[in-house]
């Protein structure tokens, strides 16, 4: 063996020293740090930690003149000399030839993406400037904030590329935008200004948060998609009058809170069944109850169309597109045309541990002329509130299995979604904002009432009445596919919505 | 005996069995809720020799969009219970035109009580469920029609609950709550000209 005495081995020892942050390992399995060394001003990374990550095959060849990689029958042939790499007979440059430094190899970590991600099975994606080495099919979304006018009124912008879903909330202060990533890959915010506090963006979580400082009022956020992008401006206008000082500022504008560190991923959803009061923060299983069913056909159409058999239709089209585009799971309270008592509804949507629950319906009125969409939400009687009072005030502390306590509140099940009522106030109002935009709205889009099947979920929850089945338009438009596509997508973005709501950190 | 004495015997007898006869009413009252009879006098036109008052009774508005106040004449009834069943019998007759009737045609008030603490219970006929049209919005301006009709004319009526049948039922058509009694709501009440 005394050939596999390389150059290597007799040439100058190199010294490295540490770059300022390691790159970033972003799998699907979960991220990790992965060090690298700078040497003669360039950066290189380990031979050894390469093998390890990707399980590839190092040996020194002497008579090659460099360091043989091989990955399932595929090589790479590193010259110790010259800055290239044959990688399957095709020659590719590198900006620096192998260096050893003591016993290790190293390679310039642009290695990576021109010598190693053309013979591997997955795509590997080096992304320099945000330090992140992507292994995987993993959307990440290159995000860049811009301050576009300072203002007041303050515009800015978030472009996100590729084109990904993006989401937005306004909440105590603070203009939340969540993108439909695995990971973002952000550029560095610019500073704030104009009614713009505080902006965080970062790798580590899906939330670009814009803290609003105390003359802004509520902003209009508005999001255009191109095949390349998406960007989401968001305007931000001041309040009428300054307030003259910070305790004057009405409660609907409240300065910002400082940000501390941006919220890490939420922590994973407990196996205990949600108790009520527990305020869920993920979006994992929702509940779609089709109203009516069996017997009880619902309102009627002039031309014939059943209440019941558009609720089941509507719903369905609703599962689908949740779980395919969210990954989220979907229960619906019937599959069929059956009667489902609504304490059977409540109990599959409480037994399922639903972290949502949306009832669909279609309306009815006296009136042909009535039309157009309505949201509800539960209003509570005085039984109602004293059991809303009594989630805060009356909470008792249980020993848990396994040690440490959780927290009971005692209230009556057919009361659960008392403890709800704020939460499901926030799904209701995006709901009717998102139904807005898509279809006709009746005269009280948002209502609060005593709504059965409401009362005993032990979750956040609301009902739609999707449009007037007396209504004849409204009849022969509800059936249709375009309708239907329209009103589900409007539904799913209130829920991609109240998702970001849910996971973002609580307004103090 | 004289002519004269005759003629008052004759109203001594004719008095003490008016007497009798009130007081066996007075008593079959108490004893007894008060059960309606389906052919109530239109609310409209009361006999001119029967007392009356002006009542609230709320209808649905010609769009179908809230509830109207509408004064109507009600025949008099003797103390809130007997004076809400006179009520809720008007409110479920035919509206006037051009307002929309929201209790189903055909119901039927079983029963009307009024407990000591200020509830009232409503016991409806198994039409107000089975004939009802069904929607959120409908069955809203129903429930509210009648616990309206109630509350805004017997002060001493704090909540009412609608029974089916005499038993407490779920919902009317599948919305809204009916297991607990209602406080009157006018948020869902038109401002109008209709007043008759």
């Amino acid at each position: 063996m005394l050939a596999v005495v390389l150059a290597l081995a007799s040439g100058p020892h190199a010294q490295g020293t540490a770059p300022a942050s390691p790159l970033t390992l972003v799998t699907r399995d979960g991220r990790r740090p992965v060090p690298t060394t700078v040497i003669n001003n360039q950066e290189f990374i380990a031979l050894d930690d390469l093998a390890s990550m990707f399980q590839l095959m190092v040996r020194e060849d002497a008579l090659a003149g460099g360091v043989t990689v091989s990955y399932k029958g595929r090589t790479i042939v590193a010259s110790a000399d010259q800055p290239m790499a044959s990688v399957n007979g095709r020659v590719v440059t590198l900006p620096a030839p192998v260096v050893r430094v003591g016993r290790r190899l190293f390679v310039p970590i642009d290695f990576i993406a021109r010598a190693l991600a053309p013979i591997y099975d997955v795509p590997i994606d080096l992304r320099r400037a945000s330090r992140l080495l992507v292994v995987g099919t993993i959307r990440v979304a290159r995000v860049v904030v811009r301050i576009d006018a300072a203002g007041p009124p303050t515009r800015a912008s978030v472009e996100v590329t590729p084109a990904l879903l993006a989401s937005s909330m306004f909440d105590g202060g603070r203009v939340i935008v969540r993108v439909e990533a695995d990971m973002l890959d952000p550029a560095p915010p610019p500073a704030p200004g104009g009614l713009i506090d505080q902006i965080q963006v970062s790798n580590q979580t899906t939330l670009i948060v814009f803290a609003l400082n105390a003359r802004a009022a509520m902003p209009r956020v508005s999001t255009t998609t191109t095949t390349e992008s998406t960007r989401v401006t968001i305007e931000i206008p001041p309040t009428a009058q300054p307030p003259q000082d910070t305790s004057a500022a009405p409660p609907a504008q409240p300065a910002a809170p400082p940000l501390g560190a941006l919220p890490q991923a939420p922590p994973p959803a407990d196996a205990v069944p949600a108790l009520p009061g527990q305020r869920t923060t993920k979006l994992q299983t929702m509940v779609i109850d089709p109203g009516h069913g069996g017997e009880d056909a619902g309102v009627r159409g002039t031309k014939g169309a059943l209440e019941k058999q558009v609720t089941l239709d509507v719903s369905r089209r609703l599962k689908s597109l949740i779980e395919t585009r969210l990954g989220v799971r979907v229960i619906l309270t019937r599959d069929d045309d059956r009667a489902v008592s609504p304490d059977e509804r409540d109990a599959i949507a409480n037994n399922s541990k639903a972290d949502l629950f949306l009832s669909v319906h279609v309306n009815g009125a006296p009136s042909p002329a009535m039309k157009g969409a309505e949201v509800y939400f539960l209003r509570l009687d005085r039984a109602g509130e004293d059991a809303r009072r009594s989630t805060a005030a009356s909470e008792l502390v249980l020993p848990a299995v396994g040690g440490g306590t959780r927290p009971i509140d005692v209230i009556p099940w057919d009361l659960a979604q008392a403890a709800h009522v704020d939460v499901s106030s926030r799904f209701a109002s995006m709901l009717e904002e998102e139904l807005e935009k898509r279809t006709p709205m009746g005269p009280r889009p948002l209502q609060q009432a005593p709504i059965r099947v409401l009362s005993g979920v032990n979750m956040p929850a609301a009902l739609v009445e999707i449009a007037y089945l007396t209504n004849a338009v409204q009849e022969r438009a509800v059936l249709s596919a375009e309708f239907q596509g329209g009103l589900t997508q409007a539904i799913f973005d209130a829920i991609v919505r109240f998702r970001t709501y849910l996971e973002s950190p609580p307004a103090p | 005996m004289t002519r004269t004495r005759w003629l008052q015997a004759a109203a001594i007898v004719i008095v003490f069995a008016v007497a009798a006869w009130g007081a066996s009413r007075l008593l079959e009252r108490m004893v007894s809720p008060v059960q309606e009879q389906q052919t109530a006098p239109a609310p409209a036109a009361p006999a001119a020799n029967v007392a009356h008052i002006i009542a609230t009774l709320y209808y649905g508005t010609p769009d179908g969009q809230a509830l109207v106040a509408v004064k109507r004449e009600v025949p008099l009834g003797e103390g809130p219970r007997a004076q809400g069943h006179q009520i809720l019998q008007s409110e479920l007759e035919a509206a006037p035109a051009p307002y929309v009737s929201l209790v189903p045609p055909g119901t039927i008030l079983r029963a009307f009580y009024i407990t000591e603490r200020g509830d009232a219970f409503v016991d409806l006929s198994p039409e107000a469920s089975t004939m009802h049209p069904g929607g959120s919005t409908n069955e809203l301006l129903t429930v509210y029609a009648i616990v309206n009709a109630v509350t805004a004319n017997l002060s001493s009526v704090e909540r009412v609950q609608i029974l089916i049948d005499g038993k407490q039922a779920d919902t009317l058509a599948g919305h809204v709550d009916l297991r607990r009694p209602f406080e009157r709501d006018t948020s869902l009440v038109r401002e109008t000209k209709g007043t008759q």
